[in-house]
């Protein structure tokens, strides 16, 4: 049905030409679902971009054919791609908060797009619309498409978007990353639908994700693509199940599997640019280890209440507290690896914050290795908890200044707490440290930006190390990152653990990263916590139905694919 | 050096676009003349021997009787326009740039304190430049014109008109900074390098001036250029109406002033010439600004 042959696509640039697509095929026939996989920048959208032919400027297709049907889809002039558009090919973005217009009513939109495409009564287009919503599994369909897009949930507002793509009957739907913006129950109840318009409309689709679990759920066939370049295509237990290529098998082991824990996984360390015969880091691993360094402490929080304040309703009257975190007791082990997971507003970085001391509660308390910890701004600057607990937070690219050296990121801990009083010291020390996390210490002249985000995350756990931490709080560490690198960042996490002894806290709201890497697990629900005990004990016999719910609709993969 | 120049965004559409490029000649022409009047320029427009009521309202060169001597004319004093321009330039430049200064300090101090800190500083610093924003910046200008007439005494107050002007000018434009430097600072409160630095334990005055600052240059580099821009053309105001520069030490303003006396009498070059002057002046400085602009937020190219 869609054809595409030796696509190539390029972007010319001051610097010449960039290829951003090369020598790309692949075919997707009737009711089915494609899966294109890649990590970023491995030119997925550019592919589905050149398909529905809205390339951003100045990107064009410098080669290939590009087939829908018997339609060249290459030689359309403007207005004939234009047409084509909607009524062929349909597009799904990644966030539903934005693809939908927030100033027209649901039911404006969806007709507007009808008569855009087809010549009928107005009337016959709202019938035509209220059938595609109840279709999409909108109930009482006639009156909620009267509502605003902001009066839709996430998960409703993609349905509604699928419905726009859907309106005009087209042949193929290209989805750009459909699920990433949701949570997982919504995430499944969005894959189940894309799955039966595919079997009963026979609706082609390209779905486009990083999310390997995803594919590995719904897509009939996939595509590897690494850096513009095909990798590999086939049946998806196929390609996934028995990987030919040494790319797709590395891709399949940096994937954290939910069903088990594994010691270590097994991916190249080429992220760091640690040369070999180089410094390893040895002299910053002896000082981390050196000095009046005891044993690991631990963190214990008791009934800890947080609140915000809500919406204020009348302006005589106190908006009411929303309440962020709601008595959340728990204990970490000194030395182990708490993991706290949960969805998007379940209070996991209100929490880190509360640790950290940005955020006061407003009861309960907390201490640190037996000894009070106070909160918000009772935590004064030079209380010793400043330097103990360090965390590394989820986006790497705002965490570091970019205006200032590595270096100077690096050494601030160091003069800050008076570690290392001379400069000198600082630096080397710095340099060494650099190399304890995977990279070369010559990065310490360099900005931010010249690195990636695997090498930044890495910067930032140097510097958390410099502060002789006993506490890391990680906040999301990987979930800005491809997996390979995710990988390889939990691996360091893991090595560093274990050989300074560091309690961490890790957070994130990825079930199988926290399996990998905790001991002991929360799970947390809109501020409350749903379960909490030994991780293996939670993820092997869950008592609490939401975590047993969490664990059936994450999208995982066959355990017989992995190698 | 073409290497070179592709490495640097900046540079790279700087060489795209003529306007900037001209603009760039312009200015830069303008403040070195200014700058270096002294060496320039053919006579001393403040000495009063080196001038001559004999040579009063001589037309430019190339005009019939205009005299080689005197390029772009002369005015009714028989002062040198080129001379007096060049001079005034030099005036209107030092008075622009250090209000600029001034009101940059200002500004930044109290935006990044009052985003920094938010709360009730915050609000206090905000509804001050609130009260600023509703009064012009002419009667910001007269009102400390008039403080400094009454307070200074008579024989400092000729002395010290430059200095008045500067801070009448840099109170009306501080609040501009102050609010760019609140908002860009409100923004990087959330970026999670601060909330590092918070966390730390650093200095408040560190985490604002060492991280925050230098991220929020920016913005506040395009204003300093737009705000240079109505700098000058405040003091030109503030002049041509008279509470300005005295004719014996003429700005651009005051020039401008002078020449309006001119305007229906024939010699029109008294007027014209200074004002263009400025208008290249101030367009080039503009165009720059907007230049700045583009190059620092790259959602607009």
């Amino acid at each position: 049905m869609l054809r595409v042959e030796n696509l190539t696509v390029k972007f010319p640039s001051r610097f010449g030409d960039v290829t951003a697509v090369e020598d790309m095929s692949l075919a997707i026939g009737e009711g089915e679902i494609h899966g294109l996989v890649g990590e970023s920048g491995a030119g997925k959208s550019t592919v589905g971009a050149a398909i529905i032919g809205l390339l951003q400027s100045p990107g064009y297709v410098s080669d290939g054919t590009l087939m829908l049907g018997d339609t060249d889809l290459r030689g359309l002039d403007r207005f004939a791609a234009h047409a084509l558009r909607g009524k062929r090919i349909s597009m799904i973005f990644q966030d539903p908060q934005t693809s939908l217009n927030p100033l027209m009513r649901i039911e404006d939109q969806l007709i507007e797009t009808i008569l855009a495409h087809e010549d009928m009564p107005a009337t016959a287009a709202k019938k035509r619309a209220v059938d595609l919503l109840e279709e999409m599994g909108i109930e009482d369909a006639a009156t909620r498409m009267q509502s605003y897009p902001h009066q839709f949930s996430g998960g409703m507002r993609q349905r509604v978007v699928i419905a726009l793509a859907l309106c005009t009957n087209p042949e193929l739907i290209i989805a750009d990353e459909p699920t990433t913006a949701l949570d997982v129950a919504v995430q499944s109840q969005v894959l189940e639908l894309i799955r039966r318009l595919a079997d009963v409309r026979k609706v082609s689709f390209m779905l486009i994700t990083h999310d390997i679990g995803v594919i590995a759920q719904i897509a009939d066939t996939v595509t590897v693509m690494r850096r513009g370049k095909l990798i590999e295509n086939g049946p998806t237990a196929q390609v996934l199940g028995h990987p030919q290529q040494a790319y797709t098998k590395q891709l399949m082991a940096a994937v954290p599997p939910l069903d088990r824990k594994i010691a270590r996984f097994q991916v190249p360390e080429e992220d760091g640019l640690a040369a070999p015969g180089k410094s390893k880091g040895d002299a910053a691993e002896a000082w981390l280890l050196g000095g009046e360094r005891d044993v690991p402490i631990g963190l214990t929080l008791n009934g800890i209440n947080v609140a915000f304040p809500g919406v204020r309703t009348s302006i005589w009257r106190k908006p009411d507290a929303y309440m962020a975190l709601n008595d959340i007791s728990f204990d970490v082990t000194p030395g182990s690896v708490m993991g706290i997971v949960g969805e998007s507003g379940s209070g996991k970085s209100t929490l880190a914050k509360t640790l950290t001391g940005l955020i006061k509660p407003i009861s309960g308390t907390m201490t640190l290795g037996g000894a009070p910890l106070p909160g918000g701004r009772a935590r004064s600057r030079h209380h010793p908890s400043r330097q103990l607990i360090q965390m590394v937070f989820q986006d790497p690219f705002s965490s570091l200044n970019s205006r200032h050296r590595i270096g100077a990121i690096l050494s601030e801990p160091l003069w800050l707490y008076g570690l290392v009083e001379d400069k000198d010291a600082r630096r080397a020390l710095c340099a060494d440290m650099l190399g304890l996390v995977g990279m070369a210490p010559e990065a310490i002249d360099k900005y931010p930006h010249q690195f990636s985000g695997g090498q930044r995350q890495r910067i930032a756990v140097a510097r958390a190390l410099l502060a002789r931490p006993k506490i890391l709080i990680c906040d999301e560490p990987t979930s800005a990152l491809d997996v390979s690198i995710q990988a390889q960042l939990l691996n360091l996490f893991k090595d560093l653990q274990s050989a300074f002894g560091l309690t961490v806290v890790f957070i994130s709201h990825n079930l199988s990263v926290v399996r990998q890497m905790a001991d002991d697990v929360v799970v947390l629900r809109n501020g409350r916590i749903q379960e909490t005990g030994p991780s293996e004990a939670v993820y092997q016999t869950p008592q609490a139905d939401y975590t047993k719910r969490l664990l059936e609709l994450t999208p995982t993969m066959p355990s017989a694919w992995r190698a | 050096m073409l290497a070179f120049i592709k490495r640097h965004e900046g540079l790279w559409l700087f060489t795209r676009s003529p306007a900037v490029m001209i603009a760039a000649i312009v200015a830069l022409t303008i403040i070195i003349g200014a700058v270096f009047a002294p060496w320039i320029a053919p006579v001393n427009p403040y000495d009063l021997a080196s001038f001559s009521l004999m040579d009063g309202l001589l037309p430019p060169v190339w005009e019939e009787f205009g005299s080689e001597k005197f390029l772009l004319g002369t005015d009714d004093q028989g002062r040198d326009m080129i001379s007096s321009i060049l001079y005034g330039a030099r005036l209107s430049l030092i008075i622009g740039v250090s209000a600029m200064i001034i009101a940059t300090t200002l500004g930044v101090g109290l935006g990044l304190a009052a985003g920094y800190f938010g709360g009730r500083f915050d609000a206090i610093v905000m509804r001050i430049a609130d009260v600023q924003l509703a009064l012009p910046a002419i009667l910001t200008a007269l009102l400390i014109d008039g403080i400094a007439r009454g307070v200074l005494p008579p024989e400092m107050q000729q002395d010290l008109r430059v200095v008045v002007l500067t801070i009448a000018i840099a109170l009306s434009l501080w609040v501009n900074f102050a609010r760019t430097a609140r908002a860009s600072t409100f923004v990087q409160m959330n970026k999670e390098y601060v909330q590092a630095a918070v966390m730390q334990g650093q200095h408040p005055l560190r985490i604002m001036f060492v991280h925050i600052l230098p991220n929020i240059l920016g913005p506040l580099l395009v204003i300093m250029t737009v705000d240079l821009a109505s700098a000058i053309l405040l003091e030109a105001t503030l002049s041509f109406l008279g509470i300005g520069l005295p004719a014996d030490s003429p700005s651009l303003g005051t020039l401008i002033r002078i020449g309006m006396q001119f305007l229906l009498s024939g010699e029109w070059w008294i007027l014209w010439i200074p004002t263009l002057f400025l208008i290249a002046l101030v367009v080039s400085i503009n165009l720059l600004g907007d230049f700045l602009r583009d190059v620092f937020n790259p959602r607009l190219r």
